[in-house]
């Protein structure tokens, strides 16, 4: 009796709540960490890029103006579809970076454990850090964040799954809609997170999910005129070991950046020398501070 | 029936200057590092009296050596003394400071609108009061940052470059040295070249103070001295207030840098008026919004937006009004709109008030006599603005309205966000469900509701968009002075 073939995945992006190849026909070849080939992954494009960014702000009324309850549960089931796909996302996560299964899975706990946690700050954050602002006048005076918009994320290279986690929660907690560009050489876990995406209740083109080179994807997001913020963490590493190639990288895409006056979240001071974040430790705020904007209302009091 | 008064009732009003006595002008100022003043080595250059054009004094030039020195005054400070001094002990001095301008207040008042232009009633009743505060409110804040929300123990930058524009001298001021004192940094501040006097009074205040010496440097020039401060390699902090192509020319020289960066750059207001509005007091807020410090201010209601169907009442109510403002000597105290503040600001809005007429928009300024000397406009509305017209959608900086009209709230919010500008909006309606649903739709960072340019030191003031980003004011203004210990990664 023969032995089964495997029915291997096509991995794609994931634009708009859809899953197209790269309009450009090209793709790339995935290895594991022992350089064994595992697939081939879309290589996304400049066009891509602004399909997705299309498809994000078409997403932005809605979910920036969905309730903090809403978009909390929203989150929360990502964590509960993924829970379902752990084994995949272990698989991935293991191939991919090069760790044991165990010490996988546990990476795969901790990025299941994040959305949880963001999923529980989206009606918080308004309290935490708004404020009731005690003015000497008779107004009523306060502040709110709100989304910056369009946060176009360059995820980190090094943490394929946890890493990613960490950078698309905080930004889609406070209301924004993202455009990521996945870790270059360890996409895969990218896309199975775009298949729990699709299959939970995040609405499409909320979150984009684009494989490829952030240093070929980045220039054309960073100028884009329809994208508010940019986080640059994945820029260290995306030149694959050539540290001042990233450094030049980081500051080109802030230069670019400036042309329209994005937020801009720079890569991490410990990244830039060399070492790499903690992704396992509880993320603090300012991922989330990173892409709000405090809006300001005045009523005045009286009859 | 009777008719309705069409003009200018005739009153008479005497003149009622303030007295220029309490200011002691020098003849020359140098620049103030490390708690002296200190010639500058750039070309000096004189600050005059946009409203008469009169040189008031002759003001030092720091080139590029001089910034190093300020810059080298201001870190010393930090490393010696500021960041080692008892945070409750940093707050009194600035309560000391904030004392001293409520001691000094008509002195300052009086020289800030012989600078600048602005009326007398304005730099007395609203830029100084509002100076004090903010010192006041900040000093409060300087052994109280565990509490700010930044994390347990959040940090000082260090050096704060700090460059402030010409139409709040005072005010930016404070708006910039409290927080960031407050904070622990230490600054060198550079005010515009066409309003260094009142920074360079807050020096001796300093002085007077005992402020630490270096703690607080005051460096005068034009751009060339501003790039050479940002581009300084020792600064952590930039924190700037100007016009949006200055602060994309910051962001694109601080990129790949450590230094903090906020920006406080221009805007295109919408002051949007329902049909529901109380018209009177809507009128009042229009025009505090637009001639308000002659337009000279970033969050001006520059774009009005009313109700088709009470577009015709609301404009002739409107240009009733302007008839009776009185524009002319910035000392007087009955003036309401005082000089335009120097002459190159004064060929910008003339040539874009010229290109809305040849775009098509009517223009209207009520009879007014205006000064034979100095810098001086009209106050001017245009009505038959469209949105693809020049002046609704750049930054004219004066006393100039461009009126629109829409029918729906939709057309209201589509028609306010249109702009890459989001510094500020108002909303004028006698429904307050109408008005929170809309201020959730503006994408601006303040919101008036049937008020305009409102400012309070515990209010956060800043922009969406192009308008820059960072927030002054409050304790979300902390933040941009502070280094939270609160999610690195």
């Amino acid at each position: 009796m023969s032995q089964r073939l495997d029915v291997r995945k096509t991995y794609k992006l994931y634009i708009g709540g859809k899953f197209p190849r790269s309009e450009s026909g090209r793709s790339y070849v995935v290895t594991d960490a022992k350089g064994q080939f595992v697939a081939n992954a879309s290589r996304a494009s400049r066009k891509d890029a602004r399909d997705a960014v299309v498809a994000a702000r078409a997403a932005f009324p809605a979910w920036s103006g969905a309730t903090a309850y809403n978009r909390g549960q929203v989150l929360y089931r990502v964590a509960e579809v993924m829970e379902g796909r752990a084994e995949q996302f272990a698989g991935e996560v293991a191939a991919g970076e090069g760790l044991r299964l165990s010490q996988a899975r546990s990476v795969v706990s901790a990025a299941i454990d994040r959305w949880v946690w963001y999923a529980g700050w989206t009606d918080k954050l308004s309290q935490v850090v708004g404020s009731t602002n005690p003015v000497a006048g008779p107004y009523f005076d306060f502040s709110i964040p709100e989304p910056t918009g369009i946060v176009a994320v360059l995820a980190p290279q090094d943490s394929s799954l946890l890493g990613l986690v960490s950078v698309l929660a905080p930004a889609l907690a406070g209301g924004n809609v993202v455009v990521a560009v996945s870790s270059h050489l360890r996409p895969l876990p990218a896309i199975t997170l775009a298949e729990a995406f699709a299959t939970s209740d995040v609405p499409g083109g909320v979150v984009n999910l684009l494989t490829g080179g952030a240093a070929e994807i980045g220039p054309w997001l960073a100028d884009h005129a329809d994208v508010n913020a940019i986080d640059l963490t994945g820029t260290v590493g995306a030149s694959e070991g050539d540290a001042a190639a990233d450094v030049e990288l980081a500051r080109d895409l802030e230069v670019r950046a400036a042309g329209t006056l994005k937020r801009v979240r720079r890569p991490s001071h410990l990244a830039i020398q060399g070492g790499s974040p903690d992704w396992a430790a509880e993320p603090g705020l300012s991922r989330m501070t990173a892409f709000l904007e405090t809006k300001t209302v005045w009523h005045p009091i009286g009859v | 029936m009777s008719k309705a008064p069409t003009a200018a009732v005739g009153f008479e009003y005497a003149p009622a200057p303030e007295s220029r006595s309490i200011v002691d002008l020098r003849a020359s100022y140098g620049l103030f590092i490390n708690g002296e003043f200190v010639d500058g080595h750039g070309s000096s250059f004189k600050s005059i009296s946009p409203a008469t054009e009169e040189v008031l004094a002759e003001v030092a030039a720091a080139d590029a050596a001089d910034v190093d020195a300020a810059v080298r005054a201001a870190r010393q400070a930090y490393n010696r003394t500021w960041s080692r001094l008892a945070p409750a002990e940093r707050g009194k001095y600035l309560f000391r400071i904030a004392r001293i301008v409520q001691e000094r207040a008509r002195e300052l008042a009086v020289l800030e609108s012989l600078d600048n232009g602005k009326p007398i009633r304005e730099s007395r009743d609203v830029d100084v009061p509002l100076m004090a505060a903010h010192f006041f409110y900040y000093a409060g804040w300087a052994d109280k940052l565990s509490y700010a929300g930044l994390g347990p123990d959040p940090k000082p930058l260090g050096v704060a470059a700090q460059i402030i524009p010409w139409n709040f001298p005072l005010l930016m001021l404070a708006w910039k040295i409290a927080p960031a004192l407050a904070a622990g940094n230490t600054v060198v501040l550079k005010p515009a070249e066409t309003t260094p006097l009142t920074a360079l009074l807050f020096a001796e205040i300093c002085q007077q103070a005992d402020l630490p010496l270096g703690v607080v440097n005051i460096i005068t020039g034009a751009g060339e001295t501003g790039r050479a401060l940002v581009e300084h390699p020792d600064v952590d902090k930039i924190a700037f207030t100007g016009s949006t192509e200055v602060g994309r020319q910051i962001a694109r020289t601080a990129a790949g840098s450590r230094k903090k960066l906020t920006l406080e750059l221009g805007g295109k207001a919408a002051n949007i008026v329902f049909d529901d509005a109380p018209i009177d007091q809507a009128v009042e807020g229009i025009v505090n919004g637009i001639f308000f410090n002659q337009g000279h201010v970033c969050c001006a209601g520059s774009r009005l937006l009313v109700q088709e169907s009470v577009a015709e009442e609301l404009i002739s109510s409107l240009q009733r009004r302007l008839k009776t403002l009185r524009v002319g000597d910035p000392l007087d105290k009955n003036t309401d709109v005082g000089a335009i503040n120097s002459a190159e600001q004064l060929a910008r809005i003339r040539e874009l008030s010229d290109v809305g007429e040849e775009e098509g928009a009517v223009r209207w300024s009520p009879p007014c006599d205006l000064p034979d000397r100095g810098f001086w406009f009209p106050p001017t509305i245009f009505t038959d603005v469209s949105p693809a017209h020049r002046i609704a959608r750049e930054e004219i900086f004066g006393p100039v309205l461009s009126v629109l009209t829409f029918r729906t709230p939709d057309e209201a919010v589509a028609k306010a966000n249109n702009t890459p500008y989001g510094l500020s909006a108002g909303v004028w309606s006698d429904k307050g469900s109408r008005i929170l649903a809309i201020a959730s739709r503006l994408r601006a960072g303040v919101v008036w509701a049937n008020t305009f340019n409102r400012f309070d030191p515990t209010s956060p003031f800043g922009g969406y968009k192009e308008s820059g980003y960072g927030r002054e004011g409050g304790r979300h203004g902390l933040a941009a002075y502070l280094a939270g210990n609160d999610g690195e990664a």
